[in-house]
Parts: structure tokens; sequence; C-alpha cells
């Protein structure tokens, strides 16, 4: 669905301060992604999409919640199948991430 | 004197943990400090990675000196304390711990004599339609997103829910260049008039919150109090909310949502370790019991800061150096008495002011009454308010534990953290319990998500 991949790849968050980091090139669903050093796994890839993963349950895309490691709705999965919980892991340099896709 | 039989383990470097490693420290004795951050503070003094550029006054604002001051402390005390950062403290008992690596995913036993327990918060949530949705976050996690990563949780925010959190991060989002929709108070502006006595006991905290709220209104931000947060609106992200003011329902555009309605004591280790619960009105919530040097019914067991009922940071400093007091004393080491008595008349002071935020702030206690039986409860598992009420109807389940075995709320990855307080709200209402007669989630090991082959390991290793 066009407008559904479309606002999924919107970006969530968005970089107001501390924007002179040094770049971290990363894979994001299989493109290339950069991210700056000192992201979280969450930052780097919602400054890139509007997802994490979807809910094993409902099936419904998540984005995470309470960004302090207690709330478990973060984790995504790298490309090799590792579980990753985004807001506590720091991004690094060609971390292959996966967020799900579109509906 | 010293004291070779201690031993002492301090869990959580926030500002309890901290001064409570300080007062170790000062009179000898080395602690292990174990924290699950990267960096010491807590959360309320988190710190940004090192290579961060902002100032503690950008980062901290007001608390900016206390932040500086409590950071330093845990620098400072490097060669006297061992200082186990990255670490989650994932199961407790019988004089040890079991401790998760994150960054090399291991896992290791740590030996206790003594434990202070000093485990923080999180937001205390009551859920509203559509707050799984991507760009729904606690109030807490919108404050993080900030100041640990220099990032909003959207561009066009509504913020709502109670408590002085809400109209701290709305100030600090407008400062950072963000557009506050709204601010949405379930509060009534009646409810702050009538605790402004009690407030009024700490006029310096008191004018920072009321600051935040005349800032808001000059800087032309919406801020609606009295009202009901009915559902957010959005298919794959959020892009409203609708909230009531008990006449007629509003709708606020946005592209993100920060709620949150106070804090929620993170109890899980006290209880591990089996410490004793009573039900707590004020923090409408069963919570370990301490005496006010912080000592629990289990010898050698101390609990300091918010992680043992929500009192704010400043007590949590007082609380975590009397702990450490009670600890060293308990054990034969001479402490400054006079100091440990003014440590614990300090708190007893702020209780005017304390349960002045609740007036000012009351936990909405009809919630329940207006939760529909579609509102997702438990956004682990997706399990839904109806499906409580069924469980309590059909399966006759009056208490937690009983819930959860039927329905497995609580029993997700985050084990009732972001769920608990909701589900037991519900149950009350579907049974016509009082809230405090439906028990508490029990806490169970691991009490967060660690790899499976490092638990079978850990057990194998016992």
């Amino acid at each position: 669905m066009g407008t559904t991949s479309m606002t999924v790849n919107t970006a969530l968050l968005h970089r107001v301060a501390e924007k002179d980091r040094a770049p971290v090139p990363f894979v994001l669903d299989g493109e290339p992604a950069t991210a700056l050093e000192g992201d979280t796994v969450l930052t780097a890839i919602l400054t890139h999409r509007a997802q994490l993963r979807r809910n094993e349950f409902s099936h419904e895309p998540r984005a995470g919640f309470c960004l302090m490691g207690a709330c478990q709705d973060c984790w995504v999965m790298t490309a090799t199948g590792e579980r990753l919980r985004s807001c506590a892991t720091f991004i690094q340099t060609g971390m292959q991430l996966t967020t799900g896709g579109a509906a | 004197m010293t004291a070779p039989t201690l031993q002492p383990v301090i869990v959580g470097a926030g500002p309890a943990g901290i001064r409570a490693a300080q007062t170790l420290a000062a009179h000898g004795v080395r602690p292990t400090v174990i924290d699950e951050a990267a960096r010491g503070g807590g959360q309320i003094y988190r710190r940004p990675p090192a290579h961060f550029a902002r100032s503690p006054q950008t980062l901290y604002g007001t608390e900016a000196s206390r932040a500086t001051a409590l950071h330093s402390t845990l620098d400072g005390l490097a060669a006297h304390i061992d200082y186990q950062p990255d670490s989650l403290v994932w199961n407790a008992q019988g004089g040890q711990l079991d401790v998760l690596h994150s960054p090399t995913q291991t896992t290791r036993a740590v030996p206790y004599g003594q434990l202070i327990v000093a485990s923080g918060a999180t937001d205390r949530v009551l859920p509203v339609p559509g707050w799984t949705l991507p760009g729904v976050y606690t109030l807490g996690g919108a404050q993080v997103a900030l100041k640990f990563q220099g990032c909003t949780i959207g561009r066009n925010v509504v913020l709502m829910g109670t408590g002085p959190l809400l109209y701290l991060v709305a100030y600090q989002y407008a400062k950072a260049g963000a557009t506050v929709a709204a601010v949405l108070d379930t509060a009534r502006f009646a409810d702050q008039l009538a605790a402004l006595p009690g407030m009024l006991t700490q006029p310096a905290v008191l004018a920072k919150g009321m600051y935040y709220v005349g800032w808001l209104r000059a800087h032309g931000v919406a801020v609606h109090t009295g009202v009901r947060p009915v559902r957010v609106e959005g298919e794959t992200r959020v892009n409203a909310v609708v909230w009531t003011d008990g006449a007629a329902e509003h709708t606020v555009p946005c592209d993100a949502v920060g709620f949150g309605y106070a804090l929620r004591s993170e109890t899980q280790l006290a209880d591990l370790l089996g410490c004793r619960f009573a039900w707590a009105p004020m923090h409408r919530a069963h919570l370990p019991e301490r005496d006010g040097a912080g000592r629990t019914s289990v010898a050698g067991v101390y609990l300091a800061g918010d992680g043992a009922g929500i009192m704010g940071a400043d007590a949590a400093e007082w609380a975590g150096e009397r702990a450490a007091l009670a600890l060293l004393a308990d054990h034969g080491v001479k402490v400054d008495t006079a100091r440990a008595a003014e440590l614990e008349r300090k708190p007893t002071k702020l209780m005017t002011f304390r349960q002045g935020l609740e007036h000012a702030f009351p936990f909405p206690t009809n919630w329940a009454d207006h939760a529909p039986d579609a509102l997702v409860v438990c956004r682990c598992e997706n399990i839904t308010a109806g499906e409580l009420r069924a469980c309590a109807r059909d399966a006759g389940a009056d208490e937690m534990n009983r819930l959860k075995a039927l329905t497995r709320v609580g029993m997700g990855r985050c084990q009732g953290r972001m769920c608990g307080v909701a589900a037991a709200e519900i149950l009350a209402q579907a049974t016509g319990k009082p809230i405090d007669q439906v028990g508490r989630l029990r806490g169970q090991a691991p009490i967060k998500p660690i790899p499976i082959h490092l638990q079978a390991q850990a057990e194998a290793s016992a």
C-alpha cells in the first residue's frame, strides 16, 4: 500500500540538538543508512522510519514506548536474527537492522 | 575501626545509589555499585553519551547544579568503589545477585553481604485507546529522547496525563523548538488551587512548577485542565488526540503524544529478596516496607529512593545516605547519629508538600469506568480490558496473580511494568473490590528479559 509505506518511511524522531557528531553507516531493511555516533539503535532507526518492528500478536507497527529499558517494546531484529533492545543499545558501524516492513 | 565482614552491594546509580556509595566510601567501606545504564545519574539526571556537547544548564535546567554535583560525586568515587555499569541485576536470592552485562551478553554471580536497593521508578501509565501507535511515548520517554539523544518524539506534540513531569516536559519541548499542540491535564484547576497550602511548604519547588505553567501559557500553548483523554488516532502512526471536557469531544491534530500519570516504583528486586510489602494509600500501590532509615523486613537489605515509594530526587539523595548509615551502624561501624536523625527528619518535612502533589495532580480514580472493553491494556501481548473483565466475571478471578495466570496480563516481556497499574484498576472495577484488595503482581526472575541460554548457564552454576 503506497500511502502506508510512505508514512512508515518517514522519520518519527527529529533531531533538535547534538547534530555535530560523527556519522555511523549502517544498513536498514537492506538499504544503506546513516546514524550519528552515540545514537541508540532506536534513534538510528526512528530518525529514518516510523516503526521498529511489528507486534507479535496484533502485527501492528510499534516504535517503543518508555525509552528507559522497562517496557520491552523496542526490540528489533538484526538481519541475522539477533534481538536487540534498541533503546539501550548503541548503534555500531555496519549493523544490519530490520523493521518488519509495511502492512 | 574497619569492618571486615562488610560486603555491601548497591543496585542503582541514581541519586539514592550514588549518595549511598559516597557514604559507605567515606567510612572506609568499598561498595560494589551495579547500574543498568552506561553512565550513572539515574533517570532524572541521566547523562547523554560521552561526546555530546550540551551544557548541564541546557540538559537539566533548574536542576543543573544538583545533577552536576551528583555526577562529579560518582566520578570522584572511581577509586573507592567497584562500579559496574551496563549491568542488569536480573535475579536476587540468598546472598547472590545474578547480573547480565548487556554489551557482552554475559551473566555473572555477584555475592553480597548487605544490599542497598535503589532501583528507581518508571512512568505510571493508564492506557488510552491508540496508545500502542508509533509516536506515543511516556512523558519520561519523551524526556529521555530529548535529554539523552537530542531528539523530539515529534514536531507537533500533545502532552497529557497528570503530574509535575507533564508541565516540565511541555516546557522542555517548547524550549527545544517543538510545537506543543496542547497540554491536557486530567487534574482540575480547582485541584491545583486546593493543593496550594500544602505545596507552599516547599515554595521554591512550587515556584518552579508555576513558572513552567506560566511560561507555557505566555507562549501561547493551549493548557486544558480537567480533561479526559478519549483516544489517540492514526493508522500506522499518531495523527491526532481526542479528549473530552465532559461536555464535548475535542480533536487536536499532532504527530506525537507523551503521556503518564506521575511515577511508579520498581519493586521487583525487593520482592525477590522476600521483603514484606504493604499497601501505601498515598502511592496507591503495594510497596516494600521500610523504616525511617531504609531497613526492610529482611536483615541486611535496605531500600532507598523512588524504588520504595515516589518521593523525588532530593529525598532519594537523603534516603541513600541514610540507608548507608543504617547499614554501617547495623554492622558496628560508628556513624554520625545526629546526621542520621537529620536525614530522617528531612523527608518528614517534605511530606506535606508530597501530599499536596497528590491533591494537585490526583490519580484519576475513575479511569477504569471509562476504559472501553476494546482498550489494549497489555501492550506486550495485546490483552484488552474486556478480556480482563470477562476473566473476572466468568472465571471468578479476583486477585492479580489469578488474573495473570488466566489472561497472561503482566506475564509479557515488561512483566506488568506498563500494564500492572491499569490491570489492577480494571480488576477492582470489575469485581467491585477496593483497589487495595486485588493484590499485586508477584515479581519473578528474570526481572527483565535475558537470553535463555544465559539463564540456564546461571542456574547450572548456582
